[in-house]
């Protein structure tokens, strides 16, 4: 199984690439098109684009938009931002969305499951949105806006027993911060969890994608880290060769062994 | 020669329709027995459950066009994803009979592996089983994306044409006479995936 790296774009209001700091101060990327365009001559394994100020506009996604966005994509495209309702989904399926990101409406009830209903579970990715660090993060909602009153841990659990195929962990506090995951309620939330658990907010370069990995994540996604270049945060689109991948797998399948043999010892 | 993709509600047409036109392959939607009698060659893609894709194909009318499509006229057809499933006898996601136009069933996957998560969504390196249509050259290893909860058994074993290790090896695609499968996604599959569908719109 290859490591899985996934570049995430969020898009303001006026449709423009951004990367934030702690969910707030945003530095401007570019053009969602150009971007995607790169990305896509780089061959990345999958993108997730996610509309961060929908849901506090009240907005639906753009139809019109979105399929352009699509058709941009030889790679899987996942899409989140004010999604709410399945007939909206649907239209999204058609036009080449193949996964959908539910942050805030994840709580409306049934919903989920409707979701995975129509679509599979494999279609449905929850985002855990988590303030705080370890087991006692809190799921927070609405960017960071709203608590739910629960940890970070058992919204996954409830998410995943509610029919997602997929959970996003993103850390609201080391979101844009590029000092690397929150290795342990990775570690933690991925060991509780049956489906895929992908980890974002933190990385600022490969060495702490592959420390996600290394803890039981199954993708290691990120903004930072595919979009800025040094310390004066140059924006710079890149991601690894193909050979730095491999080098990456390597480096698991030994972890794994070691992990194997420790157990049997 | 014209591709014709087939719209029953569940798959992403518009990935498949992107590809094709970026490979600079003829390809339309068809959603209706006038469509699949014109046809020249089929992709039946498929996203979802087992049992709403069938309960969907047999609505809208789609099964015995399909059938008189692929037995009678022998054109090739292409299931990929869910489409691949569908070209088995059964399977344990549903109660629905599949198609049946390469024996075997549909499992669920089983990796037995803490760290090898179902569904299994991702990239794996293919291991073609012999060089065929689908796989005409096996020196490099080709990589495509998966995303799946369910795997085809087939009842022989030369129907198998490539797998995956995953836990066990899987197979994850399948081909006897006119009838090609895969269980990865060669839409979303970069170029791996435009060399495939290059292939099978030559067949």
């Amino acid at each position: 199984m290859r490591p899985r790296l996934i570049p995430v774009l969020s898009l303001d209001s006026r449709r423009r690439v951004v990367k934030t700091v702690g969910f707030d101060t945003r530095t401007y990327i570019g053009d969602p098109f150009n971007v995607l365009r790169l990305f896509n001559e780089k061959a990345v394994d999958e993108i997730v684009v996610l509309d961060i100020d929908a849901t506090t506009d009240g907005r639906s996604p753009d139809p019109g938009f979105i399929a352009e966005l699509a058709s941009e994509c030889f790679m899987p495209l996942a899409y989140g931002g004010g999604l709410q309702d399945v007939a909206t989904c649907e239209t999204l399926a058609r036009l080449g969305v193949e996964k959908f990101v539910i942050g805030s409406a994840a709580t409306q009830p049934g919903f989920i499951a409707a979701m995975s209903r129509c679509f599979g579970a494999q279609a449905v990715v929850s985002c855990v949105d988590a303030r705080g660090a370890g087991l006692m993060a809190q799921a927070v909602v609405r960017s960071g806006r709203q608590a739910l009153q629960v940890s970070a841990l058992d919204h996954a659990k409830w998410l995943q027993d509610s029919g997602c195929g997929e959970i996003i962990l993103q850390s609201v506090d080391r979101d844009g911060a590029r000092s690397g995951y929150d290795i342990e309620l990775i570690s933690t939330m991925s060991r509780s969890l049956s489906v895929p658990l992908i980890a974002l907010g933190g990385a600022g370069g490969q060495d702490h994608l592959f420390e996600a990995l290394a803890a039981g994540a199954s993708a290691s996604a990120s903004a930072s880290a595919f979009v800025f270049y040094g310390s004066l945060r140059a924006v710079l689109i890149t991601y690894p060769s193909a050979e730095d991948v491999n080098r990456m797998s390597e480096r698991l399948v030994q972890l794994q062994r070691q992990e194997t043999q420790q157990e049997m010892a | 020669m014209r591709v014709s993709i087939v719209d029953y509600g569940v798959g992403n047409i518009a990935a498949l329709l992107n590809m094709f036109e970026y490979i600079g392959v003829e390809a339309e939607a068809v959603s209706d027995h006038a469509g699949i009698s014109r046809a020249e060659k089929l992709v039946l893609p498929g996203v979802g459950a087992f049992d709403r894709a069938m309960e969907n194909l047999r609505s809208r009318g789609l099964v015995d066009p399909l059938n008189e499509a692929v037995r009678v006229r022998k054109l090739p057809v292409l299931g990929i994803c869910l489409g691949m499933q569908l070209l088995a006898d059964h399977s344990e996601e549903g109660e629905q009979p599949g198609l049946g136009w390469i024996e075997g069933a549909v499992v669920r996957l089983d990796p037995g592996e803490a760290r090898l998560k179902v569904p299994h969504v991702g990239w794996s390196d293919i291991r073609p089983a012999a060089a065929t249509v689908l796989f005409p050259v096996t020196s490099t290893p080709e990589r495509y994306y998966f995303v799946h909860s369910y795997h085809f058994v087939c009842r022989h074993a030369a129907d198998v044409v490539a797998t995956i290790s995953y836990g066990d090896d899987i197979c994850v695609a399948v081909s006897k006479d006119n009838v090609y499968g895969v269980q990865f996604h060669p839409e979303k599959s970069h170029r791996f995936g435009m060399r495939l569908l290059t292939s099978f719109a030559g067949v």
